[in-house]
C-alpha cells in the first residue's frame, strides 16, 4: 500500500511539474503568486472585489472582449439590486433580428435595436468574430471560461496582465529561434510572447469608491478575482455544500466502520 | 445451496413463481465468501457503484444536453451556470470518470496481484478486459461531447488511428465520422452510443458477477475454498465493509468534486471547438496515457511490411488483448504473489512501469521521451510474454497454507 502510494504521488508530481514546464522548452518564468479569497476549503468571492473588478470589465475589458455566457441578471450575486442591474443592462443595446421589427435596418440605413434586459446575456463589443478582428488586428478571446481555460488558471490570467515588459529579457533574447516584433507587445508569459493587445494595467486604471488602493497590481487582482466569478459563479455554493456533505460523511463513514468492527467481532480473518 | 423456506405467504407466492427472493438470498447472506478478503477487494463492488454513479448522472445531464457542434458546448456551460445543481452533477459525472479508472485499475492490479486470473477464473478475468474495453469506448466518447478543444482534437486524433488499417481504413474512419471531418455527424454518433455502451457495460458486469458467483471470489491466500470453516456469508459481512468502503471513496470522490473540479482535466476544453485551430499539446485523458505511450512509441516500419502508425495502433491494442491471455501465458500453479518472491518484485516492477508509461504518455513526442516510451513498452510486453511465463518455470514457490481457514487461525494464535 504505502508502495503503490509513493510511485503514484511520484508519478503526479514528476508529470504537473515537467507539464508547467514544457511548451517547447521556451523560457517561461515561474507564475506570480497571489492569494485569493477563493482560494481553499474554506474559500469564497469577496463580493466587494468582484465589484470593482466587473467596473474594470465594464469600463475597460468590456470594449473588446466579450463576456457571452455571462447575463446581466447574474450580477444579483455581486449584490447589485434588480433595478441597478436594469440599469446596468439598458446601458447596451441589442440589434433586432429581422423578424421583430419587419426589417434589419430603420429609415436612416441604422440596425433597429432595442436596450438589453437582466435576462440577456452581456451584450457582445463586437456584431460578430470578423468584425472584431477588422478593428484589433486579432480576435480578443472572449473571457467568460478565461480562468477556467489557462494552464495555472486565475495565477496565469493575473501574471499575463502583470507579464508585459518594455524591455525583452536576457532569458528570452538568448533563445534560439526568437525574433523581436515591434508590432506587437512581448508578454513574459504568453505563449509565443508577443501578444496583439497592448498592456492595459496601469495605477488608477477605474476609480474605486471602496476606499480600495488604486494601484496597479490591486486592479488587476480584482479583475482577475471578477473572471474568476465569470468562469465559475457557483463557487460560493460549491464549496459551502461541500463542507457539509463532508461532515456528512465523515460522521456516517465513522459510523459504518464501527458497525463493521461489530459485526466483524467474533470473526477470525 | 438449497433456498430458505419463506414463511411470509406473500414472499413464498412471489417466490414460488419468480425466485427473486431466493435469488437475492444466493447472492447476499447465503453467498459464501472467504473469511480473509483484504481491503483490496472492496474495488470490485466500487466500480459498480462508481458506474451506478455514471449513469445516473449521465442521465441528468441528458436531459440538459444539446448533442450539436453549434450548440453542445453553451448547453453544457447552461447546465453549469443555469440548471440547478447542473454544476454538480456534470462535475461528479466528470470525475467520477476518472474515479471509475482509478478504482478499475486498482480493481486489475489487484487481480495480478494475487493471481486472480487463474482457473477457475479465466472467463472472469476475460469479462473483466472486456469491460475495461467498453470503459475506455464509453469514456473516450464522452469527452467528445462537451465539443471543447480537446473534445474535437482528441477524437480527430483517435479516429484516424483507424485509417492505419490497410484496404478498410479509410472505410472505417469515414464511418466513425459519418463524413470526411470530425463534424456534426461524429458528435451524434459518439453521443448515441456513449448513452448505449453503460448500457452493454452493464450487461457484462452482469456476467462478470454470474461468473464470479459460479467460481467465487480469490483471496489474499491464492489458496481454493476447500470447507466450510473457509468462508463466511457475504451478507452482512462484506455488505458492511463494502458499504464502509463507497463511504471512504465517497469522501475521496466529492474532494474533487467540491474543491479540485478541474484537476484532472485539460484547460482547453473550456476553449469552444475550432477545427481551424489546433491546440498546441493533444494530450488524452490520464487514464488512457499509459496507452497512448505505447502508441507513440513505434515510431519504426516493422518488419518492412508494418508501417510505424499501424504498428503503434497494433502495439496499443495488442497491449490490452494481451491481458486476456493472461491465464495461460503464467502456468505457475501458485496464485499469490504473497507466496511467489521472485515475482512479486517482477509485479512491482511492470506497475512501476505502468505508471512510467503514463507519465511518458503526457510527455511531448520528442527524445528522451521517445526512446524512454519504446523501452517502457518494450518492458511491458517482456513482463507478459517472457517474464511471466520463464518465471512460472524457474520460481520455487514459498510454502502454501493447507487452507484458508487454517492461515486465519494460525495467524490469529500469532497475535
Amino acid at each position: 500500500m504505502r508502495k503503490l502510494l509513493i510511485a503514484a504521488v511520484a508519478a503526479f508530481t514528476l508529470s504537473t511539474a515537467t507539464a508547467q514546464a514544457s511548451g517547447g522548452g521556451a523560457y517561461v518564468p515561474e507564475l506570480k503568486d497571489v492569494s485569493w479569497s477563493f482560494e481553499g476549503f474554506f474559500g469564497r468571492y469577496d463580493q466587494k472585489q468582484l465589484r470593482r473588478g466587473f467596473k474594470i470589465y465594464n469600463q475597460i475589458c468590456a470594449s473588446c472582449h466579450s463576456l457571452r455566457l455571462v447575463a446581466y441578471r447574474n450580477l444579483a450575486a455581486l449584490g447589485f439590486t434588480d433595478d441597478e442591474i436594469k440599469e446596468i443592462a439598458a446601458e447596451k443595446e441589442i440589434r433586432l433580428p429581422y423578424g421583430d421589427a419587419g426589417a434589419l435596418l430603420n429609415d436612416d440605413g441604422e440596425f433597429f435595436t432595442r436596450p438589453a434586459i437582466p435576462a440577456d446575456k452581456f451584450v457582445p463589443p463586437f456584431a460578430n468574430d470578423a468584425a472584431a478582428i477588422d478593428v484589433n488586428g486579432a480576435l480578443p478571446p472572449d473571457l467568460s471560461l478565461m480562468t477556467k481555460a489557462r494552464m495555472g488558471g486565475p495565477q496565469y490570467v493575473y501574471s499575463f496582465l502583470m507579464g508585459f515588459m518594455d524591455e525583452v529579457p536576457e532569458e528570452v533574447m538568448h533563445q534560439k529561434g526568437f525574433v523581436l516584433n515591434e508590432d506587437k507587445n512581448f508578454n513574459v508569459y504568453f505563449p509565443g510572447y508577443y501578444n496583439s493587445m497592448p498592456p492595459q494595467i496601469m495605477d488608477e486604471m477605474v476609480e474605486y469608491e471602496d476606499g480600495t488602493p488604486m494601484t496597479g497590481e490591486q486592479h488587476a487582482k480584482d479583475i482577475v478575482a471578477f473572471l474568476n466569478w465569470a468562469a465559475e459563479p457557483e463557487l460560493d455554493q460549491r464549496k459551502s455544500l461541500g463542507l457539509k456533505v463532508m461532515l456528512f460523511l465523515l460522521v456516517l463513514t465513522a459510523m459504518l466502520y464501527a458497525l463493521k468492527r461489530k459485526i466483524w467481532a467474533n470473526v477470525k480473518h | 445451496m438449497s433456498s430458505p423456506e419463506w414463511k411470509n405467504p406473500a414472499i413464498k407466492w412471489v417466490d414460488e413463481r419468480l425466485p427473486v427472493f431466493s435469488l437475492m438470498h444466493h447472492s447476499t447472506a447465503g453467498y459464501p465468501t472467504p473469511r480473509n478478503l483484504s481491503y483490496w477487494w472492496n474495488f470490485g463492488s466500487l466500480a459498480l457503484f462508481a458506474l451506478i454513479i455514471m449513469v445516473v448522472t449521465g442521465i441528468f445531464l441528458v436531459m440538459n444536453y444539446t448533442p450539436h457542434v453549434d450548440m453542445a458546448f453553451d448547453s453544457v456551460e447552461r447546465i453549469m451556470r443555469d440548471v440547478n445543481f447542473g454544476w454538480l452533477i456534470r462535475y461528479m459525472h466528470m470525475n467520477g470518470a476518472s474515479m471509475f479508472f482509478i478504482v478499475v485499475y486498482i480493481h486489475i492490479f489487484r487481480g495480478l496481484y494475487y493471481g486472480s486470473y487463474k482457473g477457475p477464473r479465466e472467463i472472469l478475468w476475460i469479462l473483466g478486459v472486456v469491460i475495461m474495453l467498453l470503459m475506455m469506448g464509453t469514456a473516450f466518447m464522452g469527452y467528445v461531447l462537451p465539443w471543447g478543444q480537446m473534445s474535437l482534437w482528441g477524437a480527430t486524433v483517435i479516429t484516424n488511428l483507424f485509417s492505419a488499417f490497410p484496404i478498410v481504413g479509410d472505410f472505417i474512419v469515414t464511418l466513425l465520422w459519418g463524413g470526411f471531418s470530425v463534424d456534426n455527424p461524429t458528435l451524434n454518433r459518439f453521443f448515441s452510443l456513449h448513452y448505449l455502451l453503460p448500457f452493454v457495460l452493464f450487461a457484462v458486469v452482469g456476467l462478470h458477477l454470474w461468473a464470479l458467483h459460479a467460481v467465487k471470489s480469490n483471496n489474499p491466500l491464492g489458496v481454493e475454498i476447500k470447507q466450510p470453516e473457509d468462508t463466511i456469508p457475504f451478507h452482512p459481512y462484506y455488505t458492511i465493509k463494502d458499504l464502509f468502503g463507497m463511504g471512504v471513496f465517497l469522501m475521496f470522490f466529492l474532494y474533487f468534486v467540491f474543491w479540485q473540479p478541474n484537476f484532472f482535466g485539460e484547460p482547453d476544453n473550456y476553449i469552444p471547438a475550432n477545427p481551424m485551430l489546433t491546440p498546441p499539446h493533444i494530450v488524452p485523458e490520464w487514464y488512457f496515457l499509459p496507452f497512448y505511450a505505447i502508441l507513440r512509441a513505434v515510431t519504426f516500419d516493422f518488419l518492412w511490411i508494418i508501417p510505424a502508425k499501424l504498428g503503434g495502433v497494433l502495439a496499443m491494442f495488442a497491449s490490452i488483448i494481451l491481458l486476456m491471455a493472461l491465464p495461460w501465458l503464467d502456468r505457475s500453479k501458485v496464485k499469490s504473489c504473497k507466496f511467489r518472491p521472485v515475482y512479486k518484485w517482477f509485479f512491482w516492477i511492470l506497475f512501476a512501469d505502468c505508471v512510467f508509461l503514463g507519465y511518458l504518455g503526457k510527455m511531448p513526442a520528442e527524445q528522451p521521451y521517445v526512446i524512454m516510451s519504446q523501452l517502457a513498452s518494450a518492458y511491458y510486453f517482456a513482463h507478459f510474454l517472457i517474464i511471466l511465463p520463464l518465471m512460472s518455470k524457474i520460481e520455487k514457490a514459498v510454502e502454501l497454507p493447507e487452507s484458508i481457514s487454517a492461515a486465519v487461525l494460525k495467524k490469529s494464535e500469532d497475535a
